[in-house]
């Protein structure tokens, strides 16, 4: 009985001093890892599964959520002078991923339909429940359905149509499956499709098939300097589990590789029939069709920018152009490595923001991990139970460095000061 | 010394694929191994990239097959999950999954129970044990088609 007592004052004494030291004084960075010089803060939590976002010329920042939070789909945030971005509005009964602010609108889609706001003079959306349906019926059939959208100078508008597919095989991510003869996914998805940014209710059949062969990209930019479209695509999966008798644990957790394109109208990419192997340097024949390995493939496919390590997950690609950062930045390539879950069982990677520096239009050197510690921990990296996971990015009027987090739903302001 | 990397890298790369292919190639165990030996070797080969090492899952893809009403709940259900596969876009605790899920039809009966039952009583699940005769009960008309190790069901309208 007296030791029972004893025991239990013990035990809420450690409880109370639990609670006490729960309060941590907040980690430099927000917890992240950043170059000499670059300042991280989070200045919004907890807002929903926030995928893309877009910052308005005066600062507003509209983000949408993957799927509706209290009914509402986007999110816009207003940035205080003590360096917090207040909800000033929510709208939008859609979830999605895309979002795109261009000469005077916001755009932004669902998993099959793209909308466009009317902004006013201070970048307020004007009629938050009357959005003009721009693009309908874009397919999706729940694997890859991400509709990521981005306008270039000319009133087009961009979207990602993924592949319902890992490697188009007969019978989806089932062990020695072959791959199905002229793969038919491709007529409506695995590539992205061009419409008028301004015209109501376009579908399929005013579109335009860009480019193919892509089997789901997220991260899309159109480079301002090249006035050219780029893309980050998401590698395919499952090498090991599908043809154990090819290819390595260890080789599934590194082949094949997340690719950056730069995009041409007319590109093939390759899907399903190849993939890009990073350490051979090689398009290589899928097993799905024929494949082995080692077996080339894909003559008339493009070849990447870029190629990085497999499975890591690019959902946000910035092409950055402001002159906040140092010279090095500008013009060069921010990808948002939502990190993987594919290397299983090897340690899982990514959840980080990485820099590609280009120069005159071309890859410049080795890419390098920019933003790192979204995680939270190497040990939640490596076991994929990451606290945060980078998604979205976009650049403010400033140059600042903007990153949405779709796990526990936070945005990171990254700025830089001399 | 990059390209002593990168080449180093590659003979690995290469050294070890040729092994695994001249090497491994899957076998079917003989039907008399532990019930919990062999529905751990299942899931690692068959459910383990998707589901995770935790069974925990990955967010808004995959779910996870912690206190799902699925793996818990009835027997029946929860084996035609896997002789068929899923991709009914369901709420599994609050939550819905993109993915699809393949149909392991090709699995024998006895290695689909010892996956069930393995599902069903780790990541913290107790759960009773499913047994063969159970999923080949489910299984019902299934024939063996010729020359392709795979399993068709044959009109199912579920
Ligand atoms: C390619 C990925 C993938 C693989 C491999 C896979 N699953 Fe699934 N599984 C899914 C997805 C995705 C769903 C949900 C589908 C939906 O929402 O319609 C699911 C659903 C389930 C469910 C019901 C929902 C729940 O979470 O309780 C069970 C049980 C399950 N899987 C067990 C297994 C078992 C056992 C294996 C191995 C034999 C396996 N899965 C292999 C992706 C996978």
């Amino acid at each position: 009985m007296y030791k029972k007592a004893i025991i239990s004052s013990i035990v809420s004494l450690l409880l109370i001093a639990g609670l006490l030291s729960f309060k941590i004084p907040d980690a430099p960075n927000a917890g992240l890892k950043l170059p000499t010089g670059f300042t991280a803060n989070m200045i919004a939590d907890n807002i929903g599964f926030a995928r893309h976002l877009a910052v308005a010329p005066n600062g507003l920042i509209y983000v949408k959520l993957l799927k509706t939070k209290n009914g509402k789909g986007i999110i816009e945030l207003k940035q205080n002078a003590d360096g917090i971005a207040e909800v000033i509005n929510r709208f939008g009964d859609y979830g999605g991923t895309g979002i795109y602010i261009k000469d005077g609108y916001l755009y932004a889609s669902s998993n099959e339909d793209i909308f466009r706001y009317k902004l006013d003079a201070k970048n307020e959306v004007i009629s938050p429940d009357q959005p003009e349906v721009i693009v309908k019926g874009l397919l999706n059939r729940r694997e890859h359905d991400s509709k990521s959208i981005v306008l270039d100078n000319a009133g087009n508008i961009y979207v990602n149509i993924g592949a319902y597919s890992n490697s188009c095989q007969e019978e989806d991510r089932q062990p020695g499956s072959m791959g199905r003869a002229g793969c038919p996914i491709l007529d409506s998805a695995g590539g992205i499709w061009q419409f008028r940014a301004d015209k109501p209710d376009q579908g399929y059949a005013n579109g335009i098939r860009y480019a193919t062969g892509l089997r789901n990209v997220v991260g899309l930019d159109w480079n301002q300097q090249l006035d050219q479209l780029f893309v980050m695509m998401h590698g395919r999966d499952q090498l090991h589990d599908l043809f154990p008798a090819l290819y390595t644990t260890q080789q599934n957790a590194l082949l094949p590789a997340e690719c950056l394109y730069a995009l041409k109208k007319g590109d093939d990419c390759g899907w399903p029939y190849i993939y890009y192997d990073q350490l051979l340097h090689k398009k290589i024949l899928a097993p799905e069709y024929g494949g082995d390995g080692k077996k080339e493939g894909g003559k008339n496919a493009k070849d990447p920018d870029v190629a990085f390590p497999g499975h890591l997950a690019p959902n946000g690609l910035l092409f950055y152009t402001g002159t906040m950062f140092p010279e090095k930045y500008r013009n060069g390539a921010f990808i948002a490595f939502h990190g993987s879950w594919n290397r299983a069982p090897e340690p899982q990677a990514g959840y980080f923001v990485v820099f590609q520096p280009y120069k005159n239009g071309k890859p410049d050197g080795k890419w390098e991990v920019f933003a790192d510690g979204f995680s939270g921990s190497a040990q939640k990296t490596a076991s994929g139970r990451a606290d945060h996971r980078p998604c979205g990015l976009a650049q403010g009027p400033d140059g600042a460095l903007y990153v949405s987090d779709d796990t526990k739903g936070a945005i990171y302001k990254i700025t830089y000061n001399k | 010394m990059k390209s002593t990397i990168i080449f180093l890298s590659m003979l690995a790369f290469i050294s070890v694929s040729v092994f695994a292919q001249t090497v491994h190639k899957p076998v079917t165990k003989p039907a008399t191994v532990s019930p919990v030996v062999n529905g751990k070797k299942i899931y690692l080969q068959y459910c383990l990239s998707c589901h995770q090492a935790d069974g925990g899952g990955v967010q808004n893809m995959n779910p996870p097959l912690i206190g799902t009403q699925y793996v818990l709940g009835d027997k029946a259900r929860l084996i035609k999950i896997v002789l068929k596969g899923f991709n009914d876009a369901v709420e599994i605790n609050g939550q819905t999954y993109t993915n699809a899920m393949p149909a392991f039809n090709y699995l024998k009966d006895k290695d689909i129970a010892d996956v069930l039952s393995y599902i069903r009583s780790h990541f913290g699940n107790k759960a009773s044990a499913v047994k063969p005769a159970e999923v080949s009960l489910i299984r019902g008309p299934i024939v063996k088609t010729p020359n392709k190790k795979k399993y068709t069901v044959r009109s199912k309208n579920t």
